[in-house]
């Protein structure tokens, strides 16, 4: 297989967390019964008019910002014209010259570092309606159903600059988690408040360092993240063949006297034998199948005759505006992310994991953290055995049956008494039904044996009944000496104090 | 029936009539002349009979009456009524009947007026002479022979025949001001902004305003009143205080400037914009005569762009048209034809069907105007000459406190003259154009008669939100002249 670079851009589409819509009061819930979300505005009915829901027009300014958008100062609306029945005026009130916002970027975690992702433009516009294919029982009926019309809709548009399948699906993460802690929206894929669309094309380099580009692919149909990765690999690797196939059949041209720059090298579009650029095209992804389908060529771009809507005035947005949203926001994934590695001192990774579980969660780690003063180990019992937990019990973290006190407490006595991780982690299975640790620890009959001269002697008969773990260490093997702790272990019931086991072995076996 | 609607009011309030009375009255007239001029679509005689009693009622009762309580009035069938049909004139909306009242409907029942009926106009408001009707021509009151103007026709026919004290129009390009001139009474064009579109059904959204028909300044300054203020419904209509239009309107302007575009009339060796006929034009400098005697400065200024006002119009109007009306293509409302291939084949049928032949023409013009390739050198520049004929404006009210020229190029012409010309058609409206793409605001009084007996409008335009000025201004010149007492003899 050829090393060719693969470059993605994504269009996505939020559904904004309005109790209305963008342009009358009809409520935005979902699973209502068809059409009955819907008034004389939202249905386009003659002589209504549209008003801009400002609560919309604010979750988007905090989006943006949070994208790290430029924000204009002055933004217009503008009528997209086409004729769909889903779309009952035949125009959808969108943005088009002059977005609302513009040239921002996400960071998102790749295992090779950090990555920003630049944004084009995030707009605000108004969603359509959805249609049912009625053609059961020989009945070709096409049914439409207005709730969704008017739904508030942010597109967030990407530059053409994610690299790989893995990476577009690090993006989404990484939006839908700061747009959920922002408040701005649930992203949820199923329901369809988080849409996403992929444009894809592939450049191959050539012998005299040029590379050859093949058509952009937009593709549709995209029911989830892991669908978004799959369909992009497979699309990189139908371009691939089908630019092989075709250069060899003669099908597409290449014309190496119409380089174009992108990014740091050259890049020659194919032609058709006609000598014109290959049509790009849409295609629909098949999630049983795993296979793109395209679906048109778009000869021609469609016309959709945007002009300024003239039944709604321009927002114009102040610093004053703008600082309100600074404040709303508060802390976001990415700094936050920072923030925990520093002031905790934990690595990365798991800053990422505690970041990634949302603000709540991340308040009950430094909770944790300030009841027993142990970043490491509040990380530990936090991303590993309360988030298990939470998984297990599909349980959301403000609901959490073990608060954030009793968990440092737990570490606290751990630290105190020296209980080893399976007989803590009894205690704390305990504690999820309502029992602090000291109760826990009470109820189950653990008894910490701390005492050294008792500890002394159980390790010296260990050493004595093991000659060959013994041997064994003093040939370098130190793993050995986990016998002789083992032993300990079972005459004392797992209630050694670990720490003072540890050591009293190593003196002894030392000692010679 | 000839009286004013303030004299109705007067009448009322002593004991002399009551609103059923009128009603009876009106609508009695309405039975005698309507077979001859065919203003109405619809008249709602069971309706308006028991809003008469209920407003009779209260008034025994001693309740607060409204502000136009027991006066009948037409209101224009682009204008939604909760519960009656609003066709627009168009076959297209023949079954349309909006759940809903327009914001000026709303205003006018807070005011206990009494709605009549519904009066023609040409479709979707497009046209000079409301023959673009699908349903009836309106016939002008003063001449049978001939057009009423447009699109208002039947708003301005059923006030000048007296089949109602009152009435409602729109205009987008002079639909109120020029049939108001050709049918001899009031009719007033507010800023862009003053009275809310909400319930008005669109044809050129950022032009579109809807506003009153009188006999008299007086009146249009009452029914004005009740229309006008804000309404958050529409996100364009302004949120200033409304004057008390009615009671000022007899305090004349003091230090009167009035100012004279040059363009708007014939020059040694250069006709007017449009062609001004020569009886509408003494009619006009007779007019700026009596103002001259009542104190005022005439000057004379200049609108460099207002020769483009007819060509921006035809974009930006049929542009914004072009879109308002998509939604008439068969699947949720408007016409749908009865046979036909697939979805698109029945949007294509519907709409062929349901649009005459004006509509189509125009829809087609503001398709091509707005299609990638052309939106450049048409629709975008429109916009920029169109910012250019506002400036002509601003410039022009820094020196005078109105503007003051004819309605219409010629009195009312004949039914059939221009439908066959469809841009002889589009000149009758070259005076009014430009306030509309300006915003600003502008009145049509009676100021004469032709030698066969038509009425002649002046046509007089201010800066954007000073109706109240205007009025006073027009009320000037109606004080010391009968011209809005004359009545057609149909």
């Amino acid at each position: 297989m050829t090393t060719h670079r693969i470059i993605i851009g994504l269009e996505v589409h939020v559904q904004l967390l309005t109790k209305t819509k963008l342009f009358c009061g009809c409520s935005t819930q979902f699973g209502l019964p068809p059409n009955s979300a819907t008034c004389p505005i939202c249905c386009g009915l003659p002589g209504t008019l549209p008003v801009m829901n400002r609560e919309a027009f604010h979750l988007a300014l905090k989006a943006a910002t949070a994208l790290n958008c430029k924000i204009a100062s002055f933004t217009k609306w503008d009528r997209k014209n086409y004729y769909y029945p889903d779309l009952p005026k035949n125009y959808q009130i969108s943005q088009y010259d002059l977005p609302f916002s513009s040239e921002g970027w996400l960071e998102i975690e790749l295992p090779s570092g950090p990555k920003k992702v630049g944004i084009i433009r995030a707009h605000l516009e108004e969603d359509a309606g959805k249609m049912l294919h009625d053609e059961h029982a020989g009945k070709s009926d096409s049914l439409v159903d207005l709730n969704r019309t008017g739904t508030p809709l942010l597109e967030i548009v990407s530059k053409p600059a994610i690299d790989t399948p893995e990476e577009a699906k690090a993006y989404l993460e990484e939006l839908r988690l700061l747009l959920r802690e922002i408040g701005v929206s649930d992203c949820e894929m199923q329901e369809g408040s988080l849409r996403c669309d992929a444009n894809i094309n592939i450049h191959v380099p050539q012998a005299d360092g040029t590379f050859i580009a093949t058509p952009i692919i937009e593709i549709k149909n995209l029911n989830s993240f892991r669908g978004v990765e799959r369909a992009l690999k497979y699309e990189a690797e139908r371009q691939a063949n089908e630019l092989r196939r075709s250069l060899d059949a003669g099908a597409w041209v290449v014309d190496s006297s119409r380089a174009k720059a992108f990014r740091d090298y050259a890049v020659i579009q194919v032609l058709t034998q006609r000598g014109s650029e290959v049509a790009k095209a849409t295609a629909g992804w098949d999630e049983r199948t795993g296979r793109t389908e395209i679906q048109r060529r778009k000869e021609e771009a469609s016309d959709y005759r945007y002009f300024p809507e003239p039944d709604l005035v321009p927002v114009k947005v102040d610093a004053a505006i703008l600082d309100k949203v600074r404040t709303e926001l508060g802390e976001l994934p990415a700094a936050q992310k920072a923030r925990l590695q520093s002031q905790y001192g934990i690595p990365a990774y798991d800053a990422g994991i505690l970041s990634r579980q949302g603000r709540a969660f991340v308040a009950y780690f430094e909770a944790v953290v300030k009841t027993c003063g142990d970043a490491k180990e509040a990380c530990n019992w936090t991303i590993n055995d309360l988030l298990s937990t939470l998984n297990e019990r599909q349980l959301d973290i403000n609901v959490c049956p073990l608060s954030p006190q009793g968990l440092g407490e737990l570490i606290v006595e751990i630290k105190s008494t020296g209980l080893n991780k399976q007989r803590a982690r009894e205690v704390y299975t305990a504690m999820l039904d309502g029992l602090t640790a000291k109760q826990a620890i009470d109820k189950l009959g653990f008894k910490v044996v701390g005492d050294e001269a008792q500890l002394l002697e159980l390790v010296r008969r260990a050493i004595a009944a093991n000659p060959k773990a013994v041997a064994d260490f003093k040939k370098g093997k130190l793993k050995a000496a986990d016998a002789i702790k083992g032993f300990v272990m079972r005459e004392t019931k797992g209630m050694a104090n670990t720490e003072v086991v540890q050591r009293l072995v190593m003196e002894e076996l030392n000692r010679g | 029936m000839n009286l004013t609607a303030a004299e109705l009011l007067e009448r009322q309030s002593t004991g002399d009539l009551s609103a059923e009375a009128i009603t009876q009255s009106f609508l009695a007239r309405i039975q005698q002349v309507e077979p001859k001029l065919r203003s109405f679509l619809a008249v709602d005689e069971a309706g308006a009979l028991e809003q008469a009693r209920a407003i009779d009622a209260k008034r025994r009762r001693g309740d607060a009456m409204g502000i136009l309580a027991g006066v009948p009035i037409a209101i224009k069938d682009v204008i939604c009524v909760q519960g009656q049909r609003a066709t627009a004139g168009s076959k297209m909306l023949e079954a349309f009947v909006p759940p809903y009242d327009a914001h000026v409907i709303t205003r006018l029942k807070e005011a206990d007026a009494i709605l009549i009926g519904k009066s023609n106009c040409d479709e979707f408001a497009m046209g000079s002479s409301t023959e673009n009707s699908a349903y009836q021509t309106t016939r002008n009151p003063w001449d049978l022979e001939r057009t009423p103007g447009g699109s208002s026709g039947g708003s301005a026919a059923a006030v000048a025949a007296s089949e109602a004290p009152l009435a409602l129009g729109t205009d987008t390009g002079g639909s109120i001001r020029q049939p108001a001139g050709l049918c001899g009474i009031v009719g007033l064009k507010p800023s862009y902004g003053r009275v809310s579109r909400f319930g008005l059904i669109a044809y050129g959204s950022s032009l579109d305003q809807c506003g009153p028909f009188a006999h008299d300044v007086r009146d249009s300054a009452l029914l004005l009143e009740v229309i006008a203020g804000h309404d958050s419904r529409d996100s364009t209509s302004v949120d200033r205080p409304v004057p008390q239009y009615a009671k000022v309107v007899e305090s004349p302007v003091q230090a009167l400037v009035i100012g004279v575009p040059r363009e708007f009339f014939n020059q040694p060796g250069a006709q007017a914009t449009g062609g001004l006929d020569a009886e509408v034009e003494r009619s006009v400098r007779d007019a700026l005569k009596v103002y001259e005697s009542l104190g005022a400065t005439i000057k004379e200024i200049s609108l460099p762009h207002s020769p483009y006002s007819v060509a921006v119009y035809y974009l930006v109007a049929t542009a914004e048209a072009s879109s308002n009306l998509a939604r008439y293509d068969g699947v949720h409302f408007g016409h749908r034809a009865k046979e036909f291939a697939g979805l698109i084949d029945m949007m294509k049928k519907s709409r062929g069907e349901g649009f005459g032949a004006e509509v189509k023409r125009r829809i087609m013009l503001g398709t091509y105007a707005l299609s990638s390739g052309y939106i450049d050198a048409y629709y975008l520049k429109a916009l920029k000459v169109r910012r250019l004929i506002r400036q002509d404006f601003d410039r022009a009210f820094a020196e005078c406190d109105v503007i003051v020229g004819p309605t219409s190029p010629t009195a009312a012409f004949k039914i059939g003259e221009k439908t066959g010309d469809p841009l002889a058609m589009y000149l009758s409206d070259i005076y009014t154009i430009s306030a509309n793409l300006a915003g600003i605001c502008g009145i049509s009084i009676p100021c004469g008669l032709t030698k066969t007996g038509l009425p002649i409008g002046l046509q007089i335009l201010g800066a954007p939100f000073t109706e109240e000025k205007l009025l006073r201004i027009a009320r000037m010149y109606e004080r010391e002249t009968d011209w809005h007492k004359r009545r057609p003899a149909v």
